[in-house]
């Protein structure tokens, strides 16, 4: 009964018309550039942070979760209708999904999809609102011995479930830390790595780090590659499914959703992983896996209420623990720490409202993206139709504008632009940036439990071995490595990445 | 250099090893404290050295391993793209909003091989109409529209 209590207060608070207003900008946001390529959920919430400063905390976070479930909804109607994911958690969607696009089904396809979706995020919301509570009061019990070993823990896992090389990512992830600790140290009051620059005292900027790695690094490889964009858009007509077709849809999006609740609360997990993994069991569990590939309608209902899921539940461990898990999830602690809520268990009793209003609006926003959006894929697609070379200065601009006026400084505007030139870098030298900006916000709150710990045991290393919590998540880090670092896992792993 | 078989591992180590160094030389000017009561040198120190070593092992393997050749530098689009932006960020408090808009999108549309003059110019105005519009207008940003030169 607790849950529905929880349940009725977030609604109370989703449902002004102020939140809703801004979980609707949000999800259209979100879906904007989940069909437009070359920008991705990250670089947009680094772009809209700075605008957020006057908003309410929780009419902010409204809005920047409905990029991220929006941008998932994006993305697959691009993969419907031309064969190009917006975002990589829909990638798999093209395999059937515009296989029935070209058999005239697009319509089913379309619906599908967003039935699909809309399914696993009410399911999703309960789903958080049930196992939030029993997991942040578990979490306030943590030590600091428990949280460095818990972020150990979600760091690893976050990259052994990437794609790409283990070392690189796990050394990404160092760089990160270190880049997450320049500024002034709060305990001596010293200035690390700040090259005697009066602005880095401050540290470095959330947003100016992921814009330059994810927003300009992308903007500059687009335009060396110069990709011609293929179009393929077929008529979309009949938004609906056939009873033979919903009888195909439902269990799949039913083991979808299942399936993708519980990868979103694993380190690293979220949307690509869950859809990924649900188009494999969808393959496995068929009568007949040849119809995959050629338009199998499960292999549209299953992954795509997966990533849907997954996407909602990956806020599970930011908002119990404080530790995000991907790299939207990061963004999401800077936004918090931008209004001045440190993310971790004590969320839930501090600020109950904005707590559960977030919860609640994901609700709120998925009823949005199925109603509103549907009606609206012509004009989407339309917008694909704008060419690239119009494309990207405009996000220029507005990425331009967003980290200028963070502090109304030209020095924040270069110190993107070197982020940028440093993410070029990394595609040249296939090192993902997505680790980098997950060690660059759990930086100085790692260092802070190192030293509790340490100091808490005097000195002693081997207080993380010997509180039996923090044994049990190092084992579970080390044994990550191991398992993936076997020969025969490492196969596998390329294997199951190879499908992109 | 024929040695280097997979010259994305070898120079990306190589980077690692390089910021680990560079981490423990700048680190080495700030107190290192005890394990007990760490100072603030002690966290950069363990980063360091753990790139060092990671960046080791990965620069290794790429004289073992085969890969693939680093694809080549286009340095046009990088160089503008970067430049464009951080020009903006040097005169919008000068040339205001409204020209600043124009120049970038002017400046970073010749990054594209598809360049066209009348087209990037009338793509600014029109954005730089809407910038003006959503973040001056709207959202109420304290930046100026014409240059601070002109209204003095």
């Amino acid at each position: 009964m607790e849950l529905f209590n929880h349940l009725a207060l977030g609604f109370s608070v989703a449902l002004t018309p102020i939140n809703m207003m801004y979980a609707l900008i949000g999800t259209l946001l979100g879906t904007l550039i989940g069909v437009l390529p070359g920008i991705g959920p990250v670089a947009t919430i680094a772009m809209l942070l700075p605008t957020t400063y006057a908003l309410q905390p929780v009419s902010a976070l409204i809005m920047l979760a409905g990029i991220y479930y929006g941008a998932q909804y994006g993305g697959s109607t691009t993969s419907i209708l031309i064969n190009m994911p917006g975002e990589t958690s829909s990638a798999v969607t093209c395999l059937d999904g515009h296989q029935m696009a070209r058999k005239g089904e697009a319509g089913a396809a379309l619906a599908t999809a967003a039935l699909a979706s809309f399914f696993a995020g009410c399911v999703a919301t309960v789903f958080i609102a049930a196992v939030s509570i029993p997991l942040s009061e578990l979490a306030l019990k943590f030590g600091p011995a428990e949280y460095f070993s818990l972020m150990v823990l979600g760091l690893i896992g976050a990259v052994v479930l990437a794609h790409g090389s283990l070392l690189k990512a796990i050394a990404m992830i160092v760089l990160g830390l270190l880049l997450g600790i320049v500024g002034t140290d709060v305990n001596s009051g010293v200035a690390r790595f700040d090259f005697g620059i009066p602005q880095m005292t401050d540290g470095l900027g959330v947003v100016s780090v992921a814009m330059g790695l994810f927003g300009f690094a992308e903007i500059i490889t687009n335009l060396e590659s110069q990709e011609k964009r293929e179009r393929l858009a077929s008529k979309v007509k009949g938004l609906w499914l056939s009873k033979d077709q919903f009888k195909a849809a439902w269990p799949a999006a039913l083991r979808g959703t299942g399936l993708g609740s519980f990868l979103g609360l694993l380190p690293g997990g979220g949307a690509m992983l869950a859809a990924f993994a649900s188009y494999a069991v969808e393959k496995k569990v068929a009568k007949d896996p040849s119809r995959f590939g050629k338009g199998a309608i499960e292999g549209v209902a299953g992954p795509e209420a997966a990533n849907n899921a997954g996407a909602q539940t990956s806020f599970i461990p930011l908002l119990t623990l404080g530790i995000p898990e991907n790299a939207v999830m990061a963004m999401m602690v800077g936004a918090m720490t931008i209004h001045n809520i440190q993310p971790g268990p004590q969320v839930m009793t501090s600020n109950p409202g904005l707590f559960w209003g977030l919860i609640a609006s994901m609700w709120v926003g998925n009823l949005m993206l199925v109603v509103l959006n549907l009606p609206m894929i012509g004009i989407w697609i339309k917008l694909l139709t704008v060419p690239y070379r119009l494309l990207y200065p405009a996000i220029l601009l507005f990425c331009a504008i967003g980290v200028y006026t963070i502090n109304n400084a030209s020095f924040d505007v270069s110190q993107t632009a070197f982020f940028g030139l440093l993410g070029v870098l990394f595609v040249k030298l296939e090192c993902e940036p997505a680790p980098l900006l997950l060690g660059f916000v759990l930086g100085p709150m790692m260092e802070e439990n190192l030293r509790r710990a340490m100091l808490l045991s005097r000195g002693d290393p081997s207080v993380f071995l010997t509180r039996p919590l923090s044994a049990v998540m190092l084992a579970a880090a080390v044994l990550l490595i191991i398992v993936i670092a076997l020969p025969n896992m490492r196969r596998k792993r390329e294997e199951a990445f190879q499908e992109e | 250099m024929s040695r280097i078989r997979n010259p994305k591992d070898f120079w990306a180590g190589s980077l690692f090893v390089l910021v680990g160094i560079a981490a423990l030389v700048l680190g080495s000017r700030y107190n290192l404290g005890t394990a007990a009561r760490m100072g603030p040198g002690y966290f950069p120190r363990i980063l360091g050295l753990l790139l060092i070593a990671l960046g080791g092992v990965i620069a290794l393997r790429g004289l073992r391993t085969q890969g693939i050749a680093i694809a080549a530098w286009r340095w046009r689009p990088t160089i503008v793209v970067l430049f464009s932006v951080v020009l903006f960020g040097l005169i919008v408090t000068y040339a205001g909003l409204a020209l600043s808009t124009v120049i970038l999108i002017v400046l970073a549309s010749t990054a594209s091989s598809e360049f066209r003059w009348k087209e990037a110019l009338i793509s600014g105005i029109l954005l730089a109409a809407l910038a003006v519009g959503v973040f001056i207008v709207g959202l109420k940003l304290q930046l100026p529209i014409w240059p601070t030169f002109l209204t003095g």
